[in-house]
């Protein structure tokens, strides 16, 4: 086992912020009170939520009363999409084939509830086509849920442009409908987070993409926006979101935010434009996604001839760690939806790694990484059924 | 297939395989090298589609109705990758008719189990042995 393996699946979770922990520390076995109380344990972790609550909301450009603390960007999806679509009780959702798993299955479960759901196709390099989407709003559309950026190939979405042919619908047809949710998991590092220059009526982040921690998202719901709740219970977050909140992680949040302020990721932009230029002299490799528009992140190729599995295995064992659209990755099997919906063919998915860089990646680990994987791939190619050079 | 399967899940042990299966996936046996011709050899076997995510395609030299070599090529997981080079060894040295009865079953059981949603994909192999075998009978 090699102790300090090259991490570079920031896409998947950071690390927690070392400046987070100790920022939250103190709301573990100090200021331990429930939120709700009026002793002063309580006040003080009230406090801590309000704090937090206005650092958040002032990183969005919104109001307090907009932001919902929830258990993770899973939730904050779920609860951005059936609570939108029950609230209102029918009708028709838009939403891409690229989106995120937590989107993809919410939209899945309303079309069981008798919602229609159109699922956008996007070019080759992974963007919404906006022709399409302007073609599919209907009258009974309400809601539009289109990611700000992706996960697997870092294609960033133009969700300015959407907005504007969401608001020039409305307006047209004298609706408050459709609104507009984006689930900006990916984004909060590097893009510019502000609702109003945005233009959506709902966002989604989490703790795990941004330093701070697991099992924490937020939503921020514009004022006005009717949701129904997914979960019963107590009045917390004006009632959209019961339970005891989780004092020390949206402490974590906020403290994670105002580190991005000051974080410059143009090194991880140099160094992800380094495993580009160089992978790609591997020979039959290819980009997935989008060159220009792209998290400054996220390095996504296709080696044909290798699993994606077997090479993670590789290089795991040479100390990087990454991740695969294959099929041989997951769970169900099936290769990854994004690669495919790329035009791509199912062993495109198979063969593409993934790297996602973060803010403890250097210069140095970049040589080392561009090594291993041309040693991998070579080496896999080898005993390819399917590689003929 | 039925239950019989001497199946390991070793999901959350130290390592998402076995210790079998990492040895042959890290030190493939018997793979087909560029050094190799095709033509050296006396049948070719190959099952599986890209699509899917597993490829084997297998050469056997047979004298006297024996195996006496065998080389492979995977495209494939881990599991695939080790499933065949374990084939590789099982295979060599036995007979036609014993080799044509080594089953996936018999591979599983050999690599020391595979986690079960693997099984079914990574073994392809014993049919690939199969598909060479036919092609030596049938010329």
């Amino acid at each position: 086992m090699i102790h300090n393996p090259i991490y570079l699946d920031h896409a998947s979770t950071t690390p927690v912020d070392r400046r987070v922990v100790r920022k939250m520390t103190p709301y573990f076995a100090d200021a331990y009170g429930n939120p709700s109380g009026l002793y002063g344990h309580s006040r003080e972790a009230k406090k801590a939520i309000d704090q937090s609550r206005k650092t958040i909301a002032s990183f969005l450009g919104s109001k307090t009363e907009e932001i919902i603390f929830t258990s993770g960007g899973t939730e904050s999806d779920n609860l951005a999409i059936l609570g939108v679509a029950r609230a209102i009780g029918r009708g028709h959702i838009i939403t891409s084939k690229i989106e995120h798993s937590a989107v993809l299955n919410s939209c899945r479960q309303l079309e069981k509830e008798g919602f229609t759901v159109t699922y956008l196709d996007v070019d080759k390099e992974g963007t919404v086509k906006l022709d399409q989407l302007e073609k599919s709003l209907k009258k009974d559309t309400i809601l539009v849920s289109i990611m700000y950026a992706n996960n697997e190939i870092g294609t960033i979405e133009p969700i300015e442009k959407i907005s504007r042919i969401i608001k020039s619908f409305r307006s047209k047809n004298k609706t408050a409908t459709p609104y507009f949710h984006t689930d900006a998991c990916q984004a909060t590092l590097y893009l510019d987070m502000n609702i109003k220059s945005l233009g959506v009526d709902l966002l989604t982040f989490n703790g795990s993409k941004i330093y701070a921690l697991k099992g924490v998202g937020v939503l921020y719901i514009k004022e006005g926006v009717k949701i129904a709740p997914i979960l019963f219970g107590g009045e917390q977050e004006g009632g959209l979101r019961p339970g005891t909140e989780n004092v020390p992680y949206i402490v974590a949040v906020a403290e994670a935010l105002n580190i991005i302020k000051k974080h410059n990721f143009s090194i991880e932009l140099k160094m992800r434009d380094f495993l580009i230029n160089n992978l790609l002299k591997i020979e039959h490799s290819h980009l997935n996604g989008s060159r220009k528009n792209r998290l400054p992140n996220n390095v996504n190729i296709t080696f044909d001839g290798i699993e994606g599995e077997a090479a993670i295995l590789y290089l795991d064992k040479m100390g990087v760690e990454l991740s695969t659209g294959s099929a041989c990755m997951s769970q169900s099997l099936k290769p990854s939806h994004v690669i495919t919906a790329l035009g791509c063919s199912d062993e495109a998915a198979h063969s593409s790694l993934r790297i996602s860089l973060g803010r403890d990646n250097n210069y140095s680990q970049m040589k080392k990484v561009v090594d291993v994987i041309s040693e991998t791939v070579v080496k896999l190619r080898k005993m390819s059924a399917v590689y003929e050079k | 297939m039925k239950n019989k399967f001497d199946v390991k899940d070793t999901g959350g042990d130290g390592w998402v395989y076995s210790a079998k299966v990492e040895d042959h996936f890290f030190h493939p046996r018997n793979v087909m090298n560029d050094k190799l011709k095709e033509n050296d050899f006396d049948a070719f076997g190959e099952v599986g589609s890209p699509a899917c995510g597993d490829v084997m395609k297998i050469w056997i030299k047979v004298k006297n109705d024996k195996i006496i070599d065998l080389k492979w090529k995977t495209f494939g997981c881990a599991s695939a990758i080790a499933a065949t080079s374990i084939l590789s060894e099982m295979a060599i040295g036995k007979s036609l008719n014993e080799a044509y009865k080594i089953t996936a079953e018999d591979i599983v059981r050999e690599l020391g189990g595979l986690p079960k949603r693997k099984i079914h994909c990574s073994i392809l192999g014993d049919q690939a042995l199969r598909a060479a075998i036919d092609s030596w009978r049938l010329n």
